[in-house]
Formats: C-alpha cells, sequence, structure tokens
C-alpha cells in the first residue's frame, strides 16, 4: 500500500499553484487535506505524477461573509465549519453536516474545496452545496476565473464541471434568515462512515406556510439528487413550531422515495436506500424545526 | 448442587502460598512500552534492517489454470517453478478426513483470489509494490465454486481433484449420534427445528502478518521473526516443507498487533521468504497489506445450523439433532486445519444444556475462496447462537419463560458428561442465570418494551447462556485426532544469582498479559515479589517445545506448569533454607523474598539463597544440584468455564439499525488470577462479537472475487459501537486445574452474537419479523420487517 512514484511541488499563493498547475494539467493533482486522494494513492487507483501541496497557500482557507453571502476559502478544514460561530441558519446547518465526516482526525485536515472537487456521492458537503445552490469559483491560466453553480458542478460521481488545469479557489453560500428552516440527517453502519444516504432540507416560511422547499439527498445517485416531487408536497403546507404535520413529512418521504432510483451495492440494496429515504426525510424535517425552536429559544 | 466451592485436588501447594498475588489486579507488564510506543514490531525490525522487501502477487481469479508469470529483467521475481519445497499438507487422522495439499506457491492452478502466485523483491516495500505492477500474469479462466450450493449442485467442478469420500467437494463428512437418539425423538411431546447461519468473518488483528527473515553469516542457520501464535510448531512445519533440520531454524515472535487464531496457521509466504533469503544470503521482510490480510490471511465462521430439539411439554430437552455446514474455502491449515470448525461445531452441541440423547452431522464444504483457520471462539459464537435460537423459540412454542426453559435444562450436576463425551467441571450455570436476570431486572423488560412501543420505539431483550472449553490438554487434542497433538505445557525455571526468578514458557502469548498473570502465580509459590519474575517466551532458541497460545489454554496450562515447577524450585529454597538454618525444612515457609522459620523472626533472604546455590556450592545439602532450576509439564484433560451474556437494544423500525443500550457480562472463569485482565479479555471478546453480531462480513461477489477488502467495507465496530460492557463474576473452584483457573479467553465472542440476536428478534416480535443470520446488517433487519408485512398483507 504505497503510492507510485510522484514528484512534490509546494506552493504557497493561488498564482503559483495555477502556474504549476498548467505545466502539465493531466499529470498533476493538488493536494489539499490529502484524506481522499492518499489513500487513492496508496491503492494506486490515482497515480499523478506531481502532487501540488495547496496548504501553505494562507489565501485559500477561511470563511468570511461577503454582502449576503458566506464565502468558504478550498482549504477550509470541515473542523473550523464544525466549530464555525453564529446562530443563524445557515451555520447550524454547516455545523450539522461538519460532525458527519468521518473522525476528528479527518475533520482536521479533510477540506472544503477537496470535498467538492472529490465529488463523492456520500460526501455532505456536495449535498450542502447543491441544497443551497452553492457558487463555486474556479481558476486557471487558461480560462481564467469561472463561477459555476453546483446544479453543473457536480457531473458524476468523481466528475465535476471542473478542467484539469482548473483549481477550486472558494464557494460562496447564501446567508439564511430567520425565514429559513435548515436541516440535515443521515445513516450510516458506524459513526464516522460514508453516509449511505443523506438527507437535507430547506423551507422558507412566510406566516406560517412553506413558501420555498429543498429536498436534498445523499447516496441514491452518483451526484447529490434534488427531490422535486417531495418539494412540491411541502410547498404551501402549514408550517408551525413543530415543523410540518406528520402525515405532511411522510407524504414528501414517500414522494422522494418513489422518485429516486438507486443503484444497490454492497452497502445498501436500492430497496434499502428507498427505505432510508422514507426515514431520513422526515427526520430531517423534524431536525429543521427544530434547530430553529433551538435558535429561537436560546436568543 | 452446582457452585459448590470444590476443594481443589492440589491442596498441599495452595496451602503453602500466602495468595498474595493471585487474585490481585496488578498493572501489566506488557502495557508501559506498548503505551509509550515502545514496543517492537516486526516492522520496526525490518525498518532497522537493511533487508530486501517482498511484496506477492495474487491471483485475481477463484479458479482457473495458471498459463504463465513473467516479468521483464531487471525484476527478481519467484514462482512456484523456483521453490523446491513440499507443499503444506495439514492431517487429522480420521476416514472422514480428505488430506489437501496447499502448494508453497499457486502451480498450474489458482484456487482463490489471493491465492499467491508470485513474489518479486525491492529495498522498500513501495519498490517492491513497484515491481509487482510490472508482472504479468496470464490465467485461463476455469468456473468456479463460490459456494456451498455451488459445490455440492450436480456435476460441480472439484476444488481440488482428490478423491471425496461422500460428495464432491465435501473435505469432512463427520457423524456422531447416540444409542437411544432415534427412540428419544420419536417419543418427544414436540420437535422444534430452527437454522441460523453466520457470514464469513475475518479476525482482522491491527497488525496484518509480518515475517522477517535473516540468515547468520557464520553458521547458515535463518531466523525467521514472524506473527505467529504459534512459534514451535511453525518451525517444524516450515522445516518439514523446507527438508532442513528444526535447529536450522530460531522462529521469533516479537510484539504482535493482535492475532486471534488468524497468525495460528503456518504462512506459506514464509517458506518463500526463507527461501529468498537463503539463496541472496540477505534479509528479507514480508509486511502484509490490509488489502491481503482480508483476501489471504485466513477467514472464519461461515456455517449454517439447522437444529432440532426433541423437547417434553415441560420443556426439558430430550434430544438434539444437528446439521452443520462449514464453508471452509480451498485449503486446510497448518496445523490445525479445516476440521475444527466443522468438528468443534458437531462435538461442543448442545453446549451448556443437558441433553441425553444426540444426532450430529457436520460437512466441511471446499469452495474457491480463502481458506478458513480458527478464529477467537472457533465454531462456538456460532453454535451458541444456534442453541439460544432454538430455547427462544421453543419457549415461545411451548408458552414457558425464556429464562425458565435455560433453568430447567442447563447443566446442574457436575462433573457431567455431555452426550459427545465432554466433562463439564464444576461450574455455576444457575447461579450465573439467577445472577443475570437479577442483575438486569429481566422479566420487567416486557414492561419497557410495551412502555416504549407506545412511542413506535422497539425495544429488546435478549440472552445466552454457554461454556467455555478452555484448557485442553494432550488427551482432548488426541480424541479430535490430530497428526501433530497439541496439549502439554513445558516450563523451565531458574534463579539467577541475584534472586531474580526467569521462567522460559512454551506458551507464545501476544497480548493476553501472560507475563503478568503468570509473574503472579510464580510471586505465590516462591515467596518473591511479581516484578523479581521475567517471563520468556516466543524463540524458540530460548524456551522448551510448546503448543504456543491458542484456545484460551496458556494461563490454565502453561500457568499450571508453572505453579508444578515453582512448587518444586520451593522445595529446594527450604531445604537450602533449613541447612542454612539450621532447622527442619518442614518449618521453613517462603514469604515477601525470604525463607523463614514459622513462627519466628529467624530468617534468610531468597537472594542470599539464590547467590548461594550458584557460588557456594560446596555449603549446599547433600542430594541437591547447583543452581536453583526446575523443570515442569502440566497437561490437563480440560476445563469448561460459563458465562451468561444478556444484551438489550432498540432497533429502528425505519432504518433497521441496531443500538446496544445495555450490556452485561456474568462470567465464571473460576480462580481469576488478575481480575482486570480476566475483564480485558471479556470486554475484547465481546467487541468482536458485537462486530459478529451487527456489522463484519467478507462478501463475495458471484464469480468469486472478495468485495470487501479494505476497512470501508468491513466494519468492525468502533469505541462508538461499542457499549459499556458490565461484568459480573462468581468464582467457582474447579479441581480440574492446579490453579483452579478456567479460560477465558474466547467467551466474550462466544456469547454475543447469541445474546445479540435474542435481542433484536425479541425487539422484532410485534413485527412478526426474524432475523437468523449475522451480521443482522440494518438492510437484514429491514428485509425481515418488510417481509413480514408482506406476509400480513398477502394472508390479510
Ligand atoms: C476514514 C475516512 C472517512 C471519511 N469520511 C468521510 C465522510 O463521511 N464524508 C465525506 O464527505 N468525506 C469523508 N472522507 C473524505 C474527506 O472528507 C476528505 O477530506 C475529502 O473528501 C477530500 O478533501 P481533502 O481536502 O482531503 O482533498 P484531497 O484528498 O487532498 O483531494 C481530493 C481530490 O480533490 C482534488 N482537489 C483538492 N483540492 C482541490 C482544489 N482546491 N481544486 C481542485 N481540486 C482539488 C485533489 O486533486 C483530489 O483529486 C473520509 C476520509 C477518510 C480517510
Amino acid at each position: 500500500m504505497k503510492p507510485a512514484p510522484f514528484d512534490y511541488v509546494q506552493v504557497t499563493s493561488v498564482a503559483e499553484a495555477l502556474d504549476a498547475l498548467a505545466a502539465d494539467p493531466d499529470q498533476s493533482k493538488l493536494l489539499a487535506g490529502g484524506q481522499s486522494l492518499v489513500p487513492m494513492m496508496n491503492f494506486r487507483l490515482a497515480r499523478p505524477a506531481v502532487l501540488i501541496d495547496i496548504n501553505r497557500a494562507d489565501e485559500l482557507n477561511g470563511v468570511a461573509r461577503d454582502g449576503g453571502r458566506l464565502r468558504i476559502g478550498a482549504t477550509t478544514r470541515h473542523l473550523q465549519l464544525q466549530n464555525l460561530g453564529g446562530d443563524d441558519a445557515l451555520s447550524s446547518l454547516l455545523r450539522r453536516a461538519a460532525v458527519h465526516i468521518g473522525h476528528l482526525p479527518i475533520r482536521t485536515v479533510g477540506t472544503f474545496g477537496g470535498s467538492l472537487a472529490h465529488c463523492d456521492a456520500a460526501s455532505e458537503w456536495c449535498l450542502v452545496a447543491r441544497l443551497l445552490d452553492a457558487e463555486i469559483s474556479t481558476a486557471s491560466r487558461e480560462r481564467g476565473v469561472r463561477t459555476i453553480a453546483a446544479e453543473n458542478f457536480f457531473q458524476s460521481l468523481f466528475t465535476t464541471a471542473m478542467l484539469p488545469d482548473e483549481m477550486l479557489t472558494a464557494v460562496a453560500l447564501p446567508l439564511l434568515d430567520d425565514q429559513h428552516h435548515a436541516g440535515f440527517v443521515e445513516f450510516a453502519r458506524r459513526a464516522g462512515d460514508f453516509a449511505i444516504v443523506s438527507a437535507a432540507v430547506l423551507v422558507r416560511t412566510v406566516d406560517g406556510v412553506i413558501r420555498t422547499a429543498r429536498v436534498c439527498l445523499g447516496g441514491v445517485s452518483s451526484v447529490p439528487f434534488r427531490s422535486s416531487a417531495a418539494e412540491a408536497v411541502l410547498l404551501g403546507q402549514p408550517w408551525s413550531e413543530d415543523g410540518c404535520a406528520a402525515r405532511v413529512s411522510a407524504a414528501a418521504a414517500d414522494a422522494a422515495a418513489t422518485e429516486v432510483a438507486p443503484t444497490g451495492d454492497m452497502h445498501g440494496s436500492e430497496d434499502f436506500r428507498r427505505d432510508l429515504v422514507r426515514a431520513l426525510v422526515p427526520r430531517a424535517l423534524a431536525q429543521a424545526a427544530d434547530s430553529t425552536r433551538n435558535r429561537m429559544r436560546s436568543r | 448442587m452446582a457452585c459448590a466451592q470444590t476443594t481443589p485436588t492440589v491442596e498441599s501447594t495452595k496451602s503453602q502460598a500466602s495468595q498474595a498475588w493471585v487474585g490481585r489486579t496488578i498493572p501489566r507488564v506488557e502495557d508501559p512500552p506498548l503505551l509509550c510506543g515502545q514496543g517492537t514490531f516486526v516492522a520496526d525490525i525490518a525498518a532497522g534492517d537493511n533487508c530486501l522487501y517482498a511484496a506477492f502477487i495474487r491471483s485475481s481469479v477463484a479458479s482457473g489454470r495458471l498459463v504463465s508469470v513473467t516479468a521483464p529483467p531487471g525484476v527478481h521475481l519467484v514462482v512456484a517453478a523456483d521453490l523446491t519445497a513440499k507443499p503444506i499438507r495439514p492431517l487429522l487422522l480420521r476416514p472422514e478426513y480428505v488430506p489437501i495439499d496447499m502448494p508453497i506457491l499457486a502451480d498450474e492452478v489458482v484456487r482463490f483470489v489471493g491465492e499467491p502466485v508470485a513474489a518479486v523483491f525491492g529495498r522498500t516495500q513501495a519498490e517492491a509494490e513497484d515491481a509487482a505492477e510490472q508482472v504479468q500474469v496470464e490465467i485461463d479462466r476455469l468456473p468456479a465454486v463460490v459456494s456451498v450450493a455451488d459445490a455440492l449442485a450436480d456435476g460441480a467442478p472439484l476444488v481440488h481433484p482428490v478423491h471425496f469420500p461422500t460428495d464432491p467437494n465435501v473435505a469432512i463428512d463427520a457423524r456422531r449420534e447416540t444409542d437411544g437418539f432415534h427412540a428419544a425423538m420419536k417419543a418427544a411431546d414436540r420437535r422444534i427445528s430452527i437454522q441460523v447461519s453466520c457470514g464469513r468473518q475475518s479476525a482482522m488483528p491491527m497488525e496484518a502478518r509480518a515475517s522477517h527473515v535473516s540468515i547468520d553469516r557464520s553458521t547458515g542457520r535463518i531466523t525467521l521473526t514472524t506473527t505467529a501464535q504459534m512459534p514451535h510448531v511453525i518451525r517444524t512445519g516450515l522445516c518439514d516443507s523446507l527438508g532442513i533440520p528444526e535447529d536450522q531454524l530460531r522462529v521469533v515472535v516479537p510484539d504482535v498487533g493482535g492475532a486471534f487464531g488468524a497468525k495460528q496457521p503456518l504462512a506459506r509466504e514464509d517458506v518463500v521468504l526463507i527461501h529468498v533469503a537463503r539463496q541472496l544470503g540477505r534479509s528479507v521482510a514480508w509486511i502484509e497489506t490490509r488489502e491481503e490480510n482480508f483476501l489471504a490471511a485466513w477467514h472464519s465462521r461461515e456455517q449454517v445450523y439447522q437444529l432440532t430439539g426433541g423437547f417434553s411439554t415441560d420443556g426439558t430437552l430430550l434430544c438434539l439433532q444437528s446439521e452443520i455446514t462449514s464453508d471452509v474455502g480451498a485449503y486446510s491449515c497448518y496445523p490445525v486445519t479445516f476440521g475444527v470448525e466443522a468438528l468443534m461445531a458437531m462435538n461442543e452441541l448442545p453446549g451448556p444444556y443437558a441433553c441425553p440423547e444426540y444426532s450430529g452431522h457436520s460437512r466441511a464444504i471446499l469452495t474457491n475462496k480463502c481458506p478458513v483457520a480458527p478464529y477467537r471462539g472457533v465454531a462456538r459464537p456460532v453454535l451458541t447462537m444456534a442453541m439460544e435460537r432454538l430455547m427462544e423459540v421453543a419457549a415461545a412454542e411451548l408458552g414457558l419463560g425464556r429464562v425458565e426453559i435455560r433453568l430447567k435444562n442447563v447443566v446442574k450436576e457436575y462433573p457431567h458428561r455431555q452426550a459427545t463425551g465432554f466433562v463439564i467441571d464444576p461450574s455455576s450455570h444457575v447461579e450465573a442465570l439467577e445472577q443475570a436476570v437479577a442483575a438486569t431486572d429481566f422479566d420487567a423488560h416486557a414492561r419497557r418494551k410495551e412502555e416504549a412501543a407506545k412511542h413506535g420505539r422497539l425495544l429488546g431483550i435478549g440472552m445466552s447462556v454457554f461454556s467455555e472449553s478452555s484448557g485442553f490438554g494432550t488427551s482432548a487434542f488426541a480424541e479430535r485426532k490430530m497428526a501433530i497433538t497439541p496439549g502439554y505445557e513445558k516450563v523451565q525455571m531458574s534463579f539467577d544469582p541475584s534472586g531474580n526468578v526467569v521462567l522460559r514458557i512454551g506458551a507464545s502469548p501476544h497480548g493476553q498479559g501472560l507475563r503478568t498473570t503468570l509473574s503472579q502465580i510464580v510471586a505465590d509459590e516462591l515467596g518473591v515479589d511479581p516484578s523479581r519474575v521475567r517471563v520468556i517466551h516466543s524463540d524458540t532458541d530460548a524456551t522448551p517445545y510448546g503448543w504456543g497460545t491458542f484456545a484460551s489454554r496458556s494461563l490454565v496450562i502453561a500457568g499450571g506448569a508453572s505453579k508444578l515447577a515453582g512448587a518444586k524450585l520451593r522445595e529446594q529454597i527450604k531445604a537450602i533454607a533449613a541447612s542454612m538454618l539450621e532447622c527442619d525444612a518442614r518449618d521453613i515457609r517462603l514469604r515477601d523474598g525470604n525463607a523463614e522459620v514459622t513462627g519466628t523472626s529467624v530468617r534468610v533472604s531468597i537472594d542470599e539463597i539464590a547467590r548461594l546455590a550458584h557460588h557456594n556450592s560446596q555449603l549446599l545439602p547433600e542430594g541437591l544440584d547447583v543452581g536453583l532450576d526446575a523443570t515442569a509439564t502440566y497437561d490437563p484433560k480440560g476445563t469448561f468455564s460459563n458465562s451468561v451474556h444478556v444484551a438489550e437494544v432498540e432497533v429502528d423500525p425505519a432504518t433497521g439499525q441496531t443500538t446496544i443500550l445495555r450490556y452485561l457480562v456474568i462470567e465464571d472463569a473460576g480462580v481469576m488470577v488478575n481480575p482486570q485482565i480476566v475483564e480485558g479479555q471479556i470486554r475484547g471478546g465481546v467487541a468482536q462479537g458485537i462486530g459478529n453480531a451487527l456489522y463484519e462480513e467478507l462478501l463475495y461477489d458471484e464469480r468469486g472475487v472478495l468485495t470487501t477488502t479494505s476497512l470501508l467495507d468491513f466494519l468492525p465496530p468502533t469505541m462508538a459501537e461499542v457499549p459499556t460492557i458490565e461484568i459480573q463474576h462468581l468464582e467457582t473452584i474447579s479441581d480440574f486445574t492446579v490453579t483452579g483457573a478456567k479460560g477465558v479467553g474466547e467467551g466474550g465472542t462466544m456469547g454475543a452474537p447469541a445474546a445479540i440476536l435474542n435481542a433484536i428478534n425479541d425487539a422484532l416480535a410485534s413485527t412478526g419479523g426474524a432475523v437468523t443470520h449475522v451480521p443482522a446488517t440494518p438492510q437484514r433487519v429491514r428485509e425481515a420487517i418488510r417481509q413480514a408485512q408482506r406476509g400480513k398483507e398477502e394472508s390479510a
């Protein structure tokens, strides 16, 4: 379990990284937290000739408010997001998603940008990005700067809209006001395992009625899946302090379970994944209501 | 009566010692270096040596004809044709055993994915892996036998082209039956049948296998430093294969990161390493990867049990019939053979229950999969699950309580001879059950369950009752007809001139804390502090021939031998002390490092005695040899510890996830030499049993390719999944062992799958579903619930 031979380059800025990448994009890989790439190299499933380490490019790390958005630098660690302050719906959603990623040592080094670039079907951050219509910024020597909507960014398993000479620099997420209620739940066999199925929901309510609804599911297709059937069920339904009626969330769950077309594998059959969708959608909705309630209470 | 505190037969030796150290929790002497990162493992030794690293090229197909193995020039390639070593042929001397040869490297035919076909070498592990990538292997694929059903199908391909006396691919076909069985079954009021099965398991030691071979330049002697449980026996096997006398090979086992049975068998890879090291006159190491460990380092437990119990209406088990199949993979393991699971399964039923009539049929079936070997508990986790499932189902069908039916049937009079010939020594089955019921308020659980059900929650409670066979000596293994018959342990004990004790043992502890526990036993015999006792093990140059560490035997047998040797040395010390103090040896007692005249303050230190015995031998009493040495061998018949496990679980009906809410073990291991070590054994075993019950399974696809080759796919429980394990002790002192101690190495793994499966099925009762295969994964639980729902809908 040792990697094939490679060269190692360390960069301290985005500009240096882009230069290094431009030299031989097809044979190079950016090294962020290394929590996905290094295991793949050890299994010799990935064999880059050059590894470009971006961990010392400080400009890539950090979280900042920028107008109505939260800007997350590519090498922001999972743990930084788990420890994010703020009592708004977005911060609490990020914290709730972050705790599910692997174990503490993985969260200490693994990065937000690395997760999106890696595009694992079970990734928490990919699901969050899709749920919130993230805008993903990339840069390259040849193509300059691009902003790609999450909807178009995740293309298929381990495949994004980025080209080999591009790097992900930052991601912008919309801030969420008090009309928003967000929840994130997942099912894994053991604490810290990749989710078999995950569910993220976001509803916006006005005067106790759901005006917009987002239901995104992980583990049921190669990229995060948006269940428009479940969203249609939720739209226009009443929303109280306790969220929506049990009947409504069950109907939304059913709609989602019917709509998805998962493929089974050794971690979960098609039927089992549908069962999990049915189990998780109501829990995500309940958590959304819960977290709003807690927030209001603590203010 | 159960649990009478039987008087030990070795009264004389027992009453002599002050019993100050046995029974006390003292910190394990093994721990400080391990905790400080100062352990020495094989990979550390390799890293400190300018050695070559081997990488093995393994078959990627389950069954096929090996056409060619080639590598570009510059790659040092070793294939079967380069070797002169003989294949490994583990033997049982039983007519129903089919001997199977295992070549050192696959020759002409490959029989499982992961089978080694060649080896290459590099100056680092990475270089060896680079070289491995350049090797081209051409194999003509043949139809593979991937399951028991495949193996037994009409016209099935043969895994080995040998004569099978009963059915093709059936390598063991064993039966036993008591004379009165048929009449009893016929006469029974109720015949109740169950089936349970267990998925393939990996013992999955944290450290995979590793070996380092060096050659002594002046003598040509070989030293193999390896992760083995049976260093002496492995040496015999390797020398037989290589055709060299045993004194040419020294086997050393340094610190080992877990073994659990998977490091008991001879590793064919070691033969290749020795061959190459001798050829090049250079050290060679192999550090197995996790993937290789999953593919090729022995699997276990893939078994199906069908039991039928004949009961009277009051719940008395009158007779039992078993039908057992074990999928044993493609080869037999040296030295214990693939008979271990199949034969243990048949012979250790019906566990802790008295059942006069028995008919057993057990088959070991060859498949194109990784061979099986013992894994902590061997067949007993599954046979316990089978027996305990039978008790649950019988209780339900006969309208009896789950505790009631067990109380009715557990062995109560000791010693008790089972229908299969095993003799259960004084145990505490009734007391353990009663204590477990009281501690968990077992009978009130129904109320807790009802309450939870109102909120849509499914709670369940389950138990398992079992005996753990342990400390078996030569007679027991001879009964199994093993060509190589383990059993005894021999120890050599001596004082050095400074008064420290050196104890050399043939057992080979690798995490069990035996250095600590033996020092406690010896300390009591000799009246010295345990810190003065050094235990030397796991080096064939420095220890008497012995069988190593497995099967919950070392504390019982090596501990017994240590006690006996200690008693001999004690007499020598007393004789010397008596002559020094001019008194009668019978008036001397050894205590706190001194030999003292009972009832007086007259004493001489043992240190002085040791010095005298070496340096002033002219002063030794007539008839005593110089120095202070003793040798003793202990070879007991075997003893049973006993336990009750209780698991309380919650099953999430929507996801099928099981959470263990409470886990209790009542354990009777006889005399506990060191309670903390006993508890450590239990807790580690239960953790593995939880893995077996809920998480771990090796899966092959329909072409015989192992799909669970990393820790992404094979899921041992972590600290987050293992609950607090509560332990309560009983201490029945058995006269079947000289120390009064019983083995306790495997019980944890044996009880957990049964208790947890019973608890899950208790929780599922209201859904009408039941799970009978472990691991009881969430998906399987969901399937059981869904199936029950479908059944209800159809019948509605
Ligand atoms: C035991 C274990 C458990 C885990 N569990 C989970 C889990 O539950 N959920 C989960 O989501 N993840 C999990 N992970 C993966 C972890 O979250 C990784 O950190 C993450 O997937 C990748 O981030 P990274 O920073 O480590 O990226 P790296 O491994 O360094 O890189 C991953 C890929 O992304 C590319 N890349 C990295 N950064 C950029 C960039 N800025 N621009 C363009 N390309 C880039 C790399 O070239 C590489 O191809 C687990 C990992 C381990 C080892």
